[in-house]
This record gives structure tokens, C-alpha cells and sequence, in this order.
């Protein structure tokens, strides 16, 4: 079987899937039945992907199905691109499923999630493989209008009918703008396949077209600044293992068919275009995190902090734009292969984390931060895999993300040799950007594992909590395993995406596997090398020298005592340092800024028995200064409409004769 | 038998900070005492206090986690492996390869995130204060960092810091405006991330003046001695990285023998002795800065770090 037909295959039995979950619907086995075929057919389409990026994938591997458009059909390829991104959105699919077989039983209402999550992979999988912009399109809108039916699942929860109000008016608009970059890329030809339009030659005016809407429409679904707004709000209202495949995997698809368009079916690159995917990346990296940084509710954090690393994405993207467009090879291939890296290593710890979310909220009912505390000892195997899953996504060694930033700092450092002056002025502030954002995150990840699983439990369901089923363990100790393999053996990965960036680039990074000791040397090895192996091995070594040493010859007595309060014992849980007031420092510096945050004490009068209170105020400004004057102006509009409904017959007879003479005299100035 | 040298030379290293760091807290401390006019703890007191720490039990909060208990050695692992990352007395040495620059920001990342979170793990207000005031100083120093490394790297072409070291040393590459910007940006991070005068007070006893001295209120004992010793390195390591970068007068290359590895050592000392007094020199002269001045501080030094990088990039002669 050629590699595109068992995929396609896979994305038919997943569809399947789908039907088999309306039948039997509200049958009690329903959801071990769903989520174990689901994660099969998950595993083979995986299996399939990672044979095809690995052994390359042979030519004339398409697919014309004589569906869609009557005299164009639904084209459907498979190449080392597409090959990487379906590893991506199969082994989001087959961790989900396998947490949802524990996870789903928790479900109130399963019927209205298990049809919808075959399906939504099913999308996200025809996304990627389809090879025309017509059915592009349509698995594009299959994918958002399935995710949407996933957000809206638990429709009655407060807040939920909001985000999905939102997530559809985003969703709209974003493939309206795609809608318009596809029809300028077919051309007054009309071609819309993607061989076509790859070999068609494109002006610049057209091609700066695109690029604009190919922002707006991928940029949207991804969460680039300032269309992010749905996405904090969607991502968390799904269920748990959803959420991670809207947030580690959906996203994804959205930087796909930005690739897709802008580096493949474009060809040569501007030179400024990088200019503003740079400036959008870093800004959407620094907000992202900013964002997650005041957030207490721990989904719509993590949600947050996949915009910022969207942001890092999009900046490595504009890296390699910007050297591509100078002619670079390597320095773009390096940082192409830096994005990639981070897509492939946000997929696995964001799904890792999601899930980490959702067995809390499996075990507690809770995702505000300021409820829960404690966790490490009620749930200690989640404890672990989450911290492991903090750790990676503060891009600390010797765990994946940290490659992929470096890989990226490394690229920041060949960028001197740009020739134009907007591109030496802009690269130095993006990477500045892209350090800051990588030292907020830190910070961020801190106070997300520190307030929900560290300290003293804020609330009875907090301190009853429960460890979570083995499925959902064993998914996220799989993905945590992934995670530290990336970080220590990144060579492999490289060598797997370097097939991508000769498709793509037309150039690759040096290959790894001849560098002695696993180590990753990206240019030269007298410019840069790293080991995460060695590191992690040296850490090792040398904690368990000092553990050798402590043990062998200092004193072993421990006592448990109370906590040191300085005499005065915090009273009540309450006390301690919440998701607010860990944030206050940040706050203090960024948030003035940038959130417009004022701190208000209301300090009752000496002798007055009420308790003083702190009023944090937060704005919004994306929010308050562009959708809501837009929202405004939409429903003042409407309310004047509004006025045509309760017309006389006589009024709307006029109405139809004045409508009718204006159009008839526009024809007769217009010819 | 060249590897078996590398090995000895790289644990060579390794124990020498190990064993230099103590005494060089020791040195500063007697400096200030003596600046002021006490007479002062000996220079050994750092050691004596480590090995009566190591002696003594520890008292645990009763709701303490395992990670209160592992983290202390965890950030002195990694302290000490970006240590041994430095070069000291000589350059080009085992472990070097292994991680680079970025790699020794993101290893006392490590070291630092794991302290905060032990800091918030016990749930007393003192541990979430110093907490998220030390994540919000590092927030802002650890960028600061990054540029000044992008700076060294740029002006040497590597991030490899054995290779900076190299051509700093080797070629005259003279005054350069860029690599000044670093140093001053450099010396500033170091003073906040090892909580000296003026960010911090490592001799304060009032818990709400502290930053890193809260957020390790709770321990005692040997995870004490861990962490103390991981803030005596701490120290040492970012003396040796300005002093091999900017000052690597007589640092032997690597392979250079056993006389120039001599003379590589002591020139070391000397200049560890000299970083040590005038860091007492300044910490007496300074006062210590309210809390929500350190941001203006830091920031200070971000923005000289990518004025430096900047520069670099408009032109390679800056």
C-alpha cells in the first residue's frame, strides 16, 4: 500500500469511527470502544508517518479522489512536510485517546464528545494531506467546525457558550482570509491545485497579499497576536484531552498550512516579509507568556502559554524567511529546523500538560489555582510527570525545550550576516524578545506547578484528591519519556527533520549522526555544540556524588516539625502565597505597562472590624481597544437594522421600488 | 591516555571550585568586616559552618514533599556542572564541548527554578515571597545574560565558552565598546543572581529585606549545607567566567602542561582575590535598593546587553 492510501485510509477509519460513535451513542461501553479504535488507528497512521519522514517518501505518492470541484477532484500528497506534521497530529491523536479511555468515563455527557474526536483528527489529518486548495479549504472548515462541536460539548458551563460564540466568529474570519490568499494564489488561471500554483510565478504584490492573509487566517487559528483572543477561551472550555490536541496539535496544523503556503507554494521569499513575521512572533511570545503569567485558572494558563510559543515558532519562521530571502542555506535550514524541533517538542509537553490539568480536574473538579495546593502528596505519579513537563517547557536542560531554543539562539547569532538594515535592527530585539519570553516562561511554570501542586491544599476537594487512572498516567508518562528522549538524543531529531528542509529550503543542517559523542553541532563544531546526553549524565553524576557523600558522612537524623512562621503560624491555608500574589512582582514590572494593572487596598478605618481587601485591577487591552469598539460598532448597526423588520407593506413596497431604481441606474452609469 | 588526561585535568577543576568557593565567600566576608572595622569571622568560617551544618539534624516542615528533599542537591548539581563549564586555570577542557554558553544560563535556570518551587513548597508566606520576587529578578537577569553572551559570542564567533576564552586571550583585539557594554551588564547580573548588595542582602537576617534567604528559610541541616555550598559556587563561577573573559591573563591553553597549568592556577587565585575584595569594597560603599528598584537596575543591564548586540550587528568592529 503506498504511504498516502494508508494514510488516507487511516483518516477513512477515523471517519468511521465518528459514525460508529452516533450509533451507538449512549451505550455504556461506547467510550472504551471509541477511544481504543480511535488510538489504533491513530498508532497505524503514526506508524505510517514516521516510516514515510524517516525512509523518505516515493515519488508519484498522491491521491485524486473524483470528489470535490466536478473538473479539479481532491488531490491528497504525501511529502516529508506533510509526512512530519501527521507524526505530529497522529501522536497528539493516539496520547489523547489513550487518556480519554481513562478520562472519558468522567465525561457527563460522553455522547456529545465521542463523535466529535475521531472526527476532529480525522480533519486535522485531511488538512494536512490535502494538495489543492479547494479541499484544503474544506477539511480546513471540517477541522474548525469539529473543534468547534468539542468546545461546546459542555455547553451549559458558564463561559462556555462565549468562547464558542467567539471561537466561531474567529474561525469565520480566518478561513474567509484564507479563502481570499487561495484565490490569489490560483490567479486569474484558476488552478487550484498546489502543483500548479508552486509553478506559477507569483508578483510581489500578490505574494505581499498572501503573506498578509496568510497571517490572518493561519495566524488566527494558531493564536499570533492580536487574533488570539478565542483561543484562551476555547482551548479551556473542551475537555481536558482536547484541549491538548486543540492546543499541542491544532495550533500545528495552522503553522502547517503557513509553511505550506509561504515557503513552499510561494517560492523565493522577500527579504521584509520576515521583517513582519519576526516582529509578530516575538511580540506574540513576550504577550503570550505576560498573559499566562496573570492567569489563576490553570487551563486558560496553559492556553496562554501556547500562544507565547506559537510566538516563538512564528519568530524562527521569520529567521528563516530572512535567510532564505538572502540566499543563507544553512542558516535558514538551522532555523527551520528550530521551529520544527519546537513544534514537535509543544506538541508533546503541551499535551503532557493539558492532560496534567485535566487529571487535576479529574480528581478535584477545580482548574482555579487559588482552590487547589498540596497535590504532590495526593498525586504524586501526576506530580511527576507534570513537573517533568514544566521543567521541558521552561526550556531547562537536559529536556527537549531547550534544544529548540538553542537551536534558535544559535540562528539569532548568524543573522549578522544579513545585508539589510531593518533585518540587523529587528533580528538582536526579537531575539531579546525571545529571552525575555524564555525567562518568563520559567517563571510562569514555576508558579503554575508551584501554586496547584506545591504547598498546603486551599480546599476540601484539594485535600481529598485522588491519584488518576493508569490510562491517563501511562499517556502522560509516555509523552514525559518523549520529552527527555528529545532533549537528550535532539541529533536524531534533526537528521529526521533534515529531509523537510531540503524539500523546503533547498539546503540542510550538517548531518548529526556522524558527530561523535550524540552531540548537536549546528554550524561548525568551533562555533557551538551541545550534549544533552553528557549534561544530563553529568547532573547525575554529580547529584549523586553529592547524595553519596552527604549520606556516607553527614549526620542522618530528620525531625518533623511545624513550618517556621516567626512565631506566628499562618492561620489558614488561605495564607499562603496564591496564583495573584506570586504574580505580583511580574506584575509590578510588566503589568503596568502592559495590562494597565492597578493594585487597590481598600484599608477599613482603625477600629472598623472588616477585613481590608486587595483589588487587583487587570485590562485587557487587545480586547478592550480593538474587538470591543468592533463588537460595538457590529451591534449598534444591527440595533439600527433592526428597525427594517417591523416595517408597513407600504414602507417596504417603496423600499423594493427605490432598491430596484438605484440598481438599475448604477448598471446604467457602470455600462 | 589523552582522554584519561582530560579527565584528570577536568577533575582537577572540579574539585578546585569545590574547594576555592568557601574560602572565597570567606574572603569577602572578612574584607567587609575589615572595610568597617570588626574583625571578622576567620576566611575558614565558611567551611567550619558547612561541616557543622552537615553535622546537625534536619528539621522538616511537617508538610514538606520529597521535592523539598531532592531539590537541594539537584541545584547543586547543577551549579556545579555549570561550574565545571568555566574554564578556571585553563581553557579547552573535557566538559566543554559538552554545553556551551546558553547552556550554563540555562543550567543556573535549573538551579533557580528548582529553589523556587522548594520555596513555595512548604506554604508559608516567607518561601512564596522570596519565591516570586527571585523569579521575577531572574526574569529580567537571565535575558540580560543572554545578550551579553550574544555579545562575547558574536565578537569570537562561538558560543563555546572555551573558545571565547581562547580568543580573548589570544588575539589583541583592544577596546571594543561593545565587549565594555557586556562587562558592565555582566558585572550587574552577577551582583543580582548571586543576591549581593545592592539587589540583595546575603547578610540579612529581617525575612521580609530577603529575597533568596527567604525562599530557603525552611531548610536546615545538610540541605542547608547543600545549598549554601551551591551559593559559594554560584559566586566563584561567575568570578571565573568575567575574569576568563575578560581578564584571561595567563589562563594556560589547553595541553599546555603541567608548569603552565601551575602558573594558569595561580594567576586564578590572584584573580579571585582581587574580584573578592572589590566586591567588599563595593558591597560596603553601596546601600541596598528597594525591591521595585531592581527592575530599573537589571534593565539597566538588559539594554546595555543589546545595545552591545546591536552594535555587534551593525558592524563586527564595535
Amino acid at each position: 500500500m503506498s504511504p498516502v492510501v494508508l494514510q488516507m485510509s487511516c483518516v477513512a477509519g477515523l471517519l468511521g469511527i465518528a459514525g460508529l460513535a452516533i450509533v451507538l451513542s449512549r451505550a455504556k461501553s461506547s467510550t472504551a470502544i471509541i477511544y481504543g479504535l480511535t488510538m489504533a488507528v491513530s498508532l497505524v497512521a503514526l506508524f505510517g508517518s514516521v516510516r514515510s519522514l524517516l525512509g523518505g517518501v516515493p515519488n508519484g505518492s498522491e491521491l485524486i479522489l473524483p470528489i470535490g470541484l466536478p473538473w479539479l477532484g481532491a488531490h491528497f500528497r504525501l511529502d516529508a512536510l506533510a509526512s512530519f506534521f501527521l507524526v505530529v497530529v497522529n501522536l497528539g491523536g493516539a496520547s489523547a485517546s489513550l487518556y480519554g479511555l481513562g478520562y472519558g468515563h468522567h465525561d457527563p455527557a460522553p455522547h456529545r464528545v465521542l463523535p466529535f474526536f475521531p472526527a476532529f483528527l480525522a480533519g486535522m489529518n485531511l488538512v494536512v494531506l490535502s494538495d489543492d486548495a479547494f479541499s484544503y479549504l474544506l477539511c480546513w472548515e471540517f477541522m474548525s467546525l469539529a473543534s468547534w462541536a468539542l468546545v461546546m460539548a459542555h455547553h451549559r458551563e458558564r463561559g462556555n457558550a462565549k468562547a464558542g460564540y467567539v471561537y466561531l466568529v474567529m474561525a469565520s474570519f480566518g478561513t474567509l482570509a484564507l479563502l481570499l490568499a487561495f484565490g490569489l494564489l490560483a490567479g486569474p488561471a484558476g488552478d487550484y491545485g498546489f502543483a500548479a500554483i508552486r509553478a506559477a510565478g507569483h508578483t510581489p504584490y500578490a505574494a505581499t497579499s498572501v503573506l498578509i492573509l496568510m497571517l490572518l487566517g493561519a495566524g488566527s487559528k494558531a493564536g499570533l497576536l492580536p487574533l488570539h483572543v478565542w483561543l484562551p477561551l476555547a482551548h479551556p472550555a473542551a475537555p481536558s484531552h482536547v484541549s491538548a490536541l486543540m492546543s499541542g496539535v491544532m495550533t500545528k496544523v495552522a503553522i502547517y498550512g503557513f509553511i505550506r503556503v509561504i515557503f513552499d507554494l510561494l517560492g523565493q521569499p522577500i527579504w521584509w516579509a520576515s521583517v513582519v513575521v519576526l516582529i509578530l512572533g516575538g511580540i506574540t511570545a513576550v504577550m503570550g507568556i505576560l498573559y499566562a503569567m496573570m492567569e489563576k485558572d490553570l487551563k486558560r494558563l496553559l492556553a496562554y502559554s501556547t500562544i507565547e510559543n506559537v510566538g516563538v515558532i512564528f519568530a524562527s519562521l521569520g529567521l528563516a524567511l530572512a535567510f532564505q530571502a538572502n540566499g543563507l542555506k544553512l542558516a535558514a535550514a538551522l532555523a527551520f529546523t528550530a521551529a520544527l524541533f519546537h513544534v514537535l517538542n509543544h506538541s508533546f509537553f503541551k499535551s503532557l500538560l493539558f492532560f496534567g490539568a485535566g487529571a487535576v480536574l479529574m480528581s478535584t473538579g477545580e482548574r482555579d489555582m487559588d482552590r487547589l495546593g498540596g497535590l504532590i502528596h495526593r498525586m504524586p505519579l501526576t506530580s511527576f510527570v507534570v513537573l517533568v513537563g514544566c521543567v521541558a517547557i521552561s526550556a531547562l536542560p537536559p529536556f527537549n525545550g531547550f534544544v529548540s531554543e538553542w537551536l534558535m539562539f544559535q540562528a539569532v547569532l548568524q543573522s549578522p550576516e544579513l545585508p539589510q538594515w531593518a533585518l540587523k535592527i529587528t533580528v538582536p530585539a526579537v531575539g531579546a524578545l525571545l529571552a525575555l519570553a524564555a525567562a518568563l516562561a520559567a517563571a510562569c511554570f514555576v508558579k503554575a506547578f508551584g501554586v496547584t501542586f506545591l504547598g498546603r491544599p486551599r480546599s476540601t476537594a484539594a485535600e481529598t484528591a485522588r491519584e488518576v487512572d493508569r490510562y491517563a498516567l501511562t499517556a502522560m508518562f509516555v509523552l514525559a519519556g518523549l520529552c527527555l528522549l528529545a532533549g537528550i538524543l535532539p541529533g536524531l531529531v534533526i537528521d529526521a527533520l533534515s529531509p523537510i528542509t531540503t524539500e523546503i529550503l533547498g539546503g540542510r543542517m550538517p548531518i548529526q549522526a556522524n558527530v561523535p559523542w550524540l552531540s548537536i553541532v549546528p554550524i561548525a563544531e568551533s562555533r557551538s555544540s551541545y550534549n544533552g546526553l553528557l549534561v544530563m549524565l553529568f547532573i547525575a553524576i554529580s547529584a549523586s556524588l553529592a547524595v553519596f557523600v552527604i549520606h556516607r558522612f553527614a549526620s542522618h537524623a530528620l525531625r518533623r516539625g511545624p513550618a517556621w512562621g516567626c512565631g506566628f503560624s499562618d492561620p489558614t491555608p488561605a495564607a499562603q502565597y496564591s496564583a495573584g500574589s506570586f504574580a505580583q512582582p511580574i506584575r509590578r514590572v510588566f503589568g503596568t505597562l502592559v495590562f494597565h494593572a492597578r493594585d487597590h487596598v481598600e484599608m477599613p478605618a482603625p477600629g472598623d472590624i472588616r477585613p481590608a481587601r486587595l483589588r487587583i485591577e487587570l485590562h485587557d487591552l487587545v480586547w478592550e481597544g480593538m474587538y470591543q469598539p468592533i463588537a460595538g460598532a457590529v451591534g449598534f448597526s444591527a440595533d439600527r437594522l433592526n428597525r427594517l423588520q417591523f416595517l408597513t407593506i407600504r414602507r417596504y413596497l417603496s423600499l423594493v421600488f427605490a432598491t430596484l431604481v438605484t440598481l438599475l441606474l448604477v448598471l446604467a452609469i457602470w455600462s | 591516555m589523552v582522554v584519561i588526561s582530560d579527565i584528570v585535568v577536568q577533575g582537577v577543576q572540579m574539585l578546585l571550585v569545590l574547594l576555592l568557593a568557601p574560602l572565597l565567600t570567606g574572603f569577602v566576608r572578612k574584607i567587609k568586616a575589615r572595610l568597617v572595622l570588626r574583625q571578622g569571622p576567620a576566611v575558614f568560617q565558611p567551611y567550619r559552618d558547612l561541616l557543622r551544618l552537615l553535622r546537625k539534624e534536619v528539621v522538616l516542615a511537617d508538610n514538606a514533599s520529597w521535592l523539598f528533599r531532592v531539590t537541594p542537591y539537584v541545584t547543586f548539581a547543577a551549579i556545579w556542572v555549570a561550574a565545571a563549564l568555566v574554564p578556571t586555570f585553563a581553557t579547552g577542557l573535557l566538559f566543554n564541548w559538552s554545553a556551551d554558553l546558553i547552556a550554563i544560563v540555562a543550567l543556573l535556570g535549573s538551579a533557580r527554578f528548582f529553589l523556587a518551587l522548594a520555596g513555595m513548597d512548604v506554604g508559608t508566606s516567607f518561601g512564596g515571597i522570596g519565591s516570586s520576587r527571585e523569579v521575577m529578578i531572574a526574569a529580567l537577569a537571565e535575558p540580560a545574560m543572554l545578550l551579553i553572551f550574544f555579545c562575547m559570542a558574536l565578537v569570537a564567533g562561538s558560543t563555546q565558552l572555551s573558545t571565547v576564552a581562547d580568543f580573548m586571550a589570544s588575539s589583541h583585539i583592544g577596546l571594543r565598546v561593545s565587549l565594555g557594554m557586556a562587562v558592565i551588564a555582566l558585572i550587574m547580573v552577577a551582583l543580582a543572581e548571586n543576591a549581593r548588595i545592592p539587589v540583595d542582602n546575603p547578610a540579612t537576617h529581617l525575612e521580609l529585606t530577603m529575597v533568596h534567604e527567604a525562599m530557603v528559610l525552611e531548610y536546615s541541616g545538610r540541605h542547608l549545607a547543600m545549598i549554601e555550598f551551591g551559593a559559594f559556587l554560584k559566586l566563584l563561577l561567575y568570578i571565573s567566567l568575567i575574569a576568563c573573559v575578560f581578564l584571561p591573563w595567563k589562563i594556560a591553553v589547553f595541553g599546555a602542561g603541567p608548569l603552565a597549568y601551575a602558573v594558569g592556577a595561580g594567576a586564578y587565585v590572584v584573580k579571585l582575590a582581587a574580584a573578592g575584595f572589590f566586591l567588599a569594597l563595593f558591597e560596603t560603599a553601596t546601600a541596598k535598593m528597594r525591591i521595585f528598584r531592581i527592575p530599573q537596575f537589571l534593565g539597566a543591564a538588559l539594554m546595555l546587553g543589546l545595545l552591545g548586540t546591536l552594535l555587534l550587528f551593525v558592524s563586527r568592529s564595535f
